[in-house]
């Protein structure tokens, strides 16, 4: 037995949103690898929890008419893993929520809930940060759009209001087409482990397939929040593809970035992880994008 | 507080009062007598309790009973052949020494089954990032990889002389 006080089923997002206002102490749960998880362990003891599990509402992925892709907040990972539709376009997404957990945990475990936990280890958070995704959330007063780079509030927090319930991830156009994009996620075991460090590279190379027209870069755990590196990225626009520029983009992560000392990892091991880890997922997501690195 | 929820488990209809606290390991094993249902870590990491929901393993140790209504439950109790024979998944378990305490072996089945179900070929480095949910402290997953491996080999050429 869970140690809950009340549960209750939402029939629809609207009805969430209505059980959620209704209540200060409830808490959404959609896949439950963590909610549930968390709740065994004692850390929501006597909680109120509002379901959003099954809802159809949430579980669908399409495209917008303006090539946008709309992924259900209650898709799971292993629906956006084998997504046809998906994995053309964002296939570095589809690549980074496969490395959650295990395959069970992949078949519960949502991405709305990966999203709305607001930690900073989420394996599709740097990827997510890098395609600029936009976060659509339904309130009381109706929908709002928040981009993903307004999203997180500190660890472990987002600027989701208590009565609102995500309902998609969209994915423009603009930041897909034509990018090549790849994530690596760093951790002690290639299996149920919770990343050490993740870097996700997106980038867009010029018509000669030689300079860089537009670089994302995005690291998880490398600060208190999912976190870009403008810096670096501004930097990179316009140089020519070549090791100089790898080994620079290496160097220069490391002054936007600030990790911590934790149990996993110390600081000093986190910061030299992020110089390899990004130097190797640019130099993949070059390759994706069609282009070569010179000497 | 009680909830009536219909699951249909191994084939089988069935109406169930379960707590709305419950999780699905406890439902199976205490309320239908599914004991291949397996508690082991209870929080996701080792896979002793995989069924299939919907043909999907999951953990159900970190899955709500109320969310199996309406839905279909897959155990080991329900791979038996019509007359009680072990299916082909079971024997190649046997025959390739892949158990030991036995423990795991149940969720590996299931998992599998999933496997199976795809009607794929998949190479060991698949087979292992696969069978990276279930924790097996005896064989060592040699002998299970190689159970994994007969199987989807053997599925795919039954597939091939149905078509």
């Amino acid at each position: 037995m869970y140690d809950m006080e009340q549960y209750y089923q939402a029939t629809s997002v609207a009805d969430a949103i209505a059980a959620l206002g209704a209540d200060p102490a409830a808490m959404p749960i959609a896949g439950g690898t963590d909610v549930l998880i968390q709740t065994r362990e004692g850390r929501h003891a006597g909680c109120h929890l509002v379901s959003l599990h099954g809802l159809s509402e949430l579980s669908a992925i399409r495209e917008e008419e303006d090539g946008t892709l709309v992924i259900g907040s209650g898709c799971t990972f292993s629906e956006i893993t084998n997504s046809p539709l998906l994995r053309p376009h964002i296939n570095m997404l589809c690549q980074a929520v496969d490395q959650v957990g295990s395959p069970q945990i992949r078949n519960m475990g949502t991405i709305g809930g990966n999203v709305c936990n607001g930690v900073t280890s989420a394996d599709s958070a740097p990827s997510l940060m890098a395609l600029n995704a936009v976060l659509e959330v339904q309130g009381p007063n109706g929908k709002r759009l928040i981009p993903i780079g307004e999203w997180y509030a500190g660890p472990g927090k987002t600027v989701r209001q208590h009565d609102e319930v995500l309902t998609a991830v969209r994915i423009a156009r603009e930041n897909y087409e034509g990018f090549g994009g790849h994530y690596i996620k760093y951790g002690k075991r290639e299996a149920m482990e919770i990343s050490t460090l993740g870097c996700a590279v997106q980038v867009k190379l010029s018509a000669d397939k030689r300079t860089v027209e537009d670089l994302r870069i995005a690291f998880g755990v490398a600060a208190p929040t999912p976190v870009r590196c403008p810096k670096t990225e501004a930097m990179a626009v316009g140089r020519t593809v070549d090791e100089a520029l790898v080994k620079e983009l290496g160097q220069s992560v490391l002054t936007e970035i600030n990790p911590r000392d934790s149990w996993r990892a110390s600081k000093a091991f986190r910061l030299q992880i992020a110089k390899e880890i990004c130097r190797r997922a640019f130099r993949q997501a070059v390759a994706f994008a069609g282009g070569e690195i010179h000497a | 507080m009680l909830k009536i929820i219909h699951v249909k488990v191994n084939g089988k209809e069935e109406e169930l009062a379960v707590d709305v606290r419950e999780c699905l390991t406890d439902t199976l094993r205490d309320r239908l007598g599914l004991t291949s249902v397996k508690k082991g870590c209870e929080v996701g990491e080792c896979g002793a309790c995989t069924v299939l929901i919907d043909g999907k393993a999951v953990n159900s140790c970190c899955y709500l009973s109320v969310w199996a209504d309406g839905h279909s439950v897959l155990t080991v109790e329900g791979i038996k052949g019509p007359n009680g024979e072990l299916s082909p998944i079971q024997t190649a378990f046997i025959e390739e020494a892949a158990v030991q305490c036995g423990f795991c072996t149940p969720g590996l089945i299931m998992t599998a089954v999933e496997i199976v179900g795809t009607n794929k070929q998949y190479n060991r480095d698949e087979l292992r990032k696969l069978i990276s949910g279930h924790l097996c402290r005896c064989t060592g997953y040699e002998n299970i990889l190689n159970a994994m491996e007969r199987i989807v080999a053997e599925n795919l050429a039954r597939q091939q002389k149905l078509n």
